[in-house]
């Protein structure tokens, strides 16, 4: 299993063809408290770099993309009524969706979780 | 010399000040203007005394008919107002603040809009209301927007018995999106069924309809709202809230998001404005209502307290994205408004309600009797309802303007071969003597 | 304080109704009434009356604090004003529409062709309409004029975008949006206007307008504006301008003689009427000579006569962006407003406002970071980036301000400056107030060296404490319950 990253501070989990996706903890802290998280419906497909939801703060918002392409098999309905979840745990319980991997060459766009780090420096 | 006492600076004042900027004087400030761009002319006459302007402004008003007898509304009512609502609206720590961004020094104009937000949510039976729209109009149309939102289609259909001004305010407001607006024919003055039943289909996003509608009529929409959610819509109502006094309320009927006008409470005709536009809606699509919303939270201590919230969904922080442009609200009009409900309370609009029907009645049987005129309708009315007259109601209701009576909006103009209708409103501030007469002036102007 | 509906007991009332001189109508079908009465508040008229007074007095206001809140001109509100909106409260808007109306509503229909006249002139525009009903809703108007301006040169399809700079108001973006139009937005440069080179980049034959506030949200005056609207024009883009801080400006420079096309007035900053705690304004627009055919109607014209006609048959229309007239009673404050200060005294306002405004920003240079350094318009935005060495934000100082009395400026706008500071002190502040907001500011600044955790607990004078918004975000109750 592995982890890969957007440039937009979203990150992926790969498990065989799944890919599991949420912000990454730096975007959930930059963020504040979280009060809303939009998701996608079950059996959308999303694009790799195109919209997959939203999320909110008290004073801001902003679009989530999608790390990779694929079709929504799972969604994290727990974030309806506790968004703190991502504050809590951003790469872990605050998850947003699960997809079917469309093409898995499109890893190769993101970032390994060490390239994240020293992005993260430079910002 | 100081041209306008507003601005309070000496002239030493000034001089100091400048000194202090490290400027020669007052136009070196305008120096980042180009000066080829500077203007050439300002034709706006001298000045005058507060006590001179007041005068020019009686002049003005002393131009318009005074003491006109109204037996018009399309939307606009002639209702009382109690003293109070001018008295505490007028609380200059009401009418000057702004917006209120720093909750901890407005606590009065949020817990008087949360407080004015619980009135319209009790007033329609809904969940959620947002702190006021512009006027009905335009809520019309942004409750249409949101059913865009919330449903993902792109038709929206709409009663022709909605108000005309309204519907054109719709359909201004949607001309630019990629929207298709659908109007039904009125039949009788009432809701075609027939037509709706035809274009009601899984592109709808919403029906909207009116009630009482324009023409006066009251229909029970409580099936309607059945079929359009079977069809995945939603139903939009535009209400009259002094009706709502007596009327079943939008949530009862399964109205999904409800509209209106609130000039009726407590707000002066003042020729067309300010009012405020209400909406509310069932709790589900709160994140879809366009405008402010107060919210009830506590502070550090864990006292209760209200500040601006979901403010996410506004242009502020969403820009090209967001739920609406709308910046403002209508704050004043919606406090005025929070008074007038407060003041009248819940058994003062009950009786407001049934007192504006019992004169309507009184003057539909009235007019009615008259030689040659009928009501138009079968069913039942509130304050307003339409008469069909023997002649062209443009020229009954000029020549009865002449004589001090507004008579009623002829429906010539608004719906093609209805030249001999006219809308007549009666608010509670008609009195029976009023009525008598304009029966009278009626029969004059009818047998000219 | 306890809500009104908190303060209920059934059956009280707090006004009498006039008692009717009707018989009683039969009563309507039951399946047409509400089951239970609205459960509106059942309170005497006094316990009204101490209600409402008392919240009125948790509020800061113009009338009682000093409020340099910037982008907003919070200016005073003559009391002369209210007294004039008062005289036409009884006329109704549907007697204008009437047959033969029009002869009965001279006075009114006068005041607002003459408004759009006054108007037209401060901006340099050729016609104004005066339906609007808030700036945001003038923007609408006027960027929807834009688009059946380009519809009716066959462009419709062509025309995609709108450019805003990055300083722009929200309004702007969520306004083209309205009008359905995509958003192109040009950064700003180290000088504090729209960086040129990245404009001229953008402006492609696909723009359709271009909406500029000039000054800008920093209060600076844009010394490219002429050749910005060249630039527009070359490609049949028009020039919108935001008239949120004409309050610099008037008897100065005219918008419509520097390019600009269409603009909308703030009546409510600019021409001194309340704000109301959030509204009503009023936005009139103002075009030039192309885009009166498309304005909304019933348009105001007058006939040789001079006799005021209300002109209901254009087919260009866009239609209706409000029910009437826009909001009448606001005009007649403005126009009054006009009126009474005349030519030497609007000209008077712009420039007491930005003298006001460079005064404080060369006192507090000092004690704040001002990451645009030179002569400003009617406002000035510092950057709290030296007080967040301590911890401190922003929003600290602003709360600290409330404990002295004051309103605080705007935070966090214009986006493009990291803890904004946006004063705007408006013309008809005395140098005695702004020295003492100066002293107040002043201290804050030490206060955050010294001592950030008080800045931190501010404000600490006021009836409740910072509040929770996370919570109220959360939790959504907008009405009470019960």
């Amino acid at each position: 299993m592995s982890m890969y990253f957007t440039k937009e501070h979203e990150w992926v989990k790969v498990e065989g063809n799944v890919g599991t996706m949420g912000i990454s903890d730096h975007a959930a802290h930059e963020l504040g408290d979280i009060t809303f998280v939009e998701l996608p419906k079950i059996g959308a497909t999303v694009k790799q770099f195109g919209v997959l939801g939203s999320i909110e703060s008290v004073k801001a918002a902003s679009d989530i993309f999608a790390p990779v392409s694929g079709k929504v098999t799972k969604i994290n309905d727990a974030l309806d009524l506790a968004p703190e979840a991502v504050n809590e745990g951003a790469e872990d319980a605050g998850w947003m969706a699960q997809v079917e991997i469309a093409d898995e060459s499109e890893l190769k766009n993101l970032m390994t979780q060490a390239q994240y780090d020293d992005y993260l420096k430079t910002l | 010399m100081n041209d306008s006492h507003y601005c309070p600076h000496t002239p030493e004042e000034i001089a100091e000040m400048l000194s202090d900027i490290g400027v020669a004087s007052v136009e070196d400030l305008f120096s980042p203007i180009p000066s080829e761009l500077r203007a050439t002319t300002f034709n706006i006459p001298p000045g005058m005394s507060e006590f001179e302007t007041f005068s020019r402004m009686q002049a003005i008003a002393g131009e318009n008919r005074q003491g006109m007898i109204n037996f018009i509304g399309g939307g606009f009512y002639d209702h009382i107002i109690p003293s109070v609502v001018d008295h505490l609206s007028g609380r200059s720590e009401f009418y000057t603040a702004y917006t209120p961004y720093q909750p901890e020094c407005s606590q009065g104009t949020l817990q008087a809009l949360f407080e004015y937000q619980t009135a319209i949510c009790r007033l329609t039976g809904l969940d959620v209301s947002n702190a006021s729209l512009y006027d009905g109009g335009t809520a019309c149309a942004e409750a249409a927007m949101m059913a865009l939102r919330v449903t993902g289609r792109n038709k929206i259909v709409i009663d022709g018995c909605v108000s005309p001004f309204s519907r054109q305010v719709l359909k201004t407001y949607l001309f630019n999106l990629d929207v298709e607006v659908v109007e039904i024919t009125p039949l009788d003055g009432l809701l075609n069924r027939a037509e709706l039943n035809s274009v009601l289909d899984d592109s709808v996003a919403a029906v909207l309809v009116q009630n009482p509608n324009f023409f006066g009529g009251i229909e029970d929409f409580t099936p309607l709202a059945d079929q359009v959610h079977s069809a995945g819509a939603l139903i939009i109502a535009s209400v009259y809230p002094i009706s709502l006094g007596i009327l079943k309320s939008p949530g009862e009927i399964g109205i999904d998001i409800a509209v209106g006008d609130g000039q009726s409470l407590g707000n002066p005709l003042s020729f067309g404005g300010p009012s405020f536009g209400f909406i509310a809606a069932k709790k589900a699509f709160i994140r879809n209502m366009p405008g402010r919303i107060v919210g009830e939270t506590v502070d550090r201590n864990g006292k209760r307290g209200y500040v601006l919230t979901l403010q996410a969904r506004e242009q502020h922080i969403k820009r090209h994205k967001a739920t609406s442009n709308i910046c403002s609200n209508q704050g004043l009009c919606a406090l005025r408004g929070l008074i007038f409900l407060s003041s009248v309370g819940k058994e003062g609009l009950a009786d407001l309600a049934v007192l504006n029907r019992d004169k309507a009645e009184y003057a539909k049987e009235q007019l009615s009797s008259l030689p040659g005129v009928s009501v138009l309708q079968s069913t039942v009315t509130f304050n307003e309802f339409t008469l069909f007259l023997p002649k062209n109601a443009d020229g009954v209701v000029a020549s009865l303007l002449e004589h001090g009576i507004a008579a009623g909006v002829p429906l010539g103009q608004y719906y093609e071969g209805s030249e001999n209708c006219l809308v007549v409103t009666v608010t509670e501030k008609r009195t029976k003597k009023e009525i008598d007469i304009f029966v009278k002036e009626l029969e004059v102007a009818l047998c000219n | 304080m306890q809500l009104i509906y908190e303060q209920s007991t059934p059956g009280r009332r707090g006004v009498k109704l006039p008692a009717s001189d009707v018989p009683a109508a039969p009563a309507l079908p039951a399946f047409l009434l509400r089951t239970e009465k609205a459960g509106l508040a059942e309170v005497s008229e006094l316990d009204l009356v101490r209600h409402f007074t008392n919240l009125s007095r948790r509020n800061f206001s113009v009338d009682t604090n000093f409020y340099p809140l910037g982008s907003c001109t919070m200016k005073y509100n003559a009391k002369v004003l209210e007294n004039a909106a008062a005289l036409f409260a009884p006329f109704h808007p549907m007697t204008a529409l009437l047959p033969g109306g029009e002869d009965f509503c001279q006075g009114t229909l006068g005041m607002l062709y003459d408004m759009g006249q006054m108007l037209a002139d401060i901006t340099g525009m050729d016609e104004v309409t005066t339906q609007p009903l808030a700036g945001a809703h003038g923007e609408m108007t006027g960027i929807m004029l834009i688009a059946a301006y380009h519809a009716a040169k066959g462009n419709k399809a062509k025309k995609k975008y709108v450019v805003v700079p990055d300083s722009s108001h929200g309004t702007n973006p969520a306004s083209a949006a309205i009008a359905g139009y995509e958003i192109i937005t040009v950064p700003t440069a180290p000088y504090g206007d729209m960086d040129l080179e990245l404009f001229k980049k953008a402006m492609t034959d696909e723009v359709a307008a271009v909406m500029m506030t000039c000054p800008n949200t920093l209060g600076l005056f844009n010394p490219h504006i002429k050749e910005i609207s060249d630039i527009a024009h070359s490609h049949d883009a028009l020039m919108y301008y935001d008239g949120a801080n004409l309050n610099a400006i008037m008897g100065k420079v005219k918008p419509g003689d520097v390019g600009f096309d269409v603009i909308h007035v703030n009546l409510h900053k600019t021409f001194g009427t309340p704000h109301g705690g959030g509204g009503p304004g009023s936005g009139p627009v103002g075009v030039k000579n192309a885009l009166i055919p498309f304005l909304p109607q019933p348009r105001i014209i007058m006939d040789e006569d001079g006799k005021l006609l209300l002109e209901t048959t254009n087919p260009g229309t866009i239609g209706r962006t409000a029910n009437f007239f826009g909001n009448f009673g606001v005009m007649v404050k403005a126009y009054a407003y006009i009126i009474m200060l005349g030519r030497e005294g609007l000209i008077q306002v712009s420039e007491q406002a930005v003298l006001n405004a460079n005064y404080i920003k060369e006192k507090l240079k000092p004690y704040y970071n001002l990451p645009y350094d030179m002569i400003c318009m009617h406002e000035c935005v510092f950057s709290a980036s030296k007080q967040l060495e301590h911890g401190v934000h922003a929003i600290d100082i602003a709360k600290f301000l409330i404990d002295k009395g004051y309103h605080p400026p705007t935070v966090y706008f214009p986006m493009i400056v990291k803890e904004a500071i946006m004063i705007e002190p408006t013309e008809t502040e005395s140098k005695a107030t702004m020295d003492a907001f100066i002293e107040v500011m002043i201290e804050a600044a030490q206060t955050a060296e010294n001592n950030p955790q008080a800045l931190l607990d501010a404000p600490l004078t006021m009836p409740i404490s910072r509040l929770d918004e996370t919570k109220a975000a959360r939790e959504q109750k907008v009405c009470c319950i019960g």
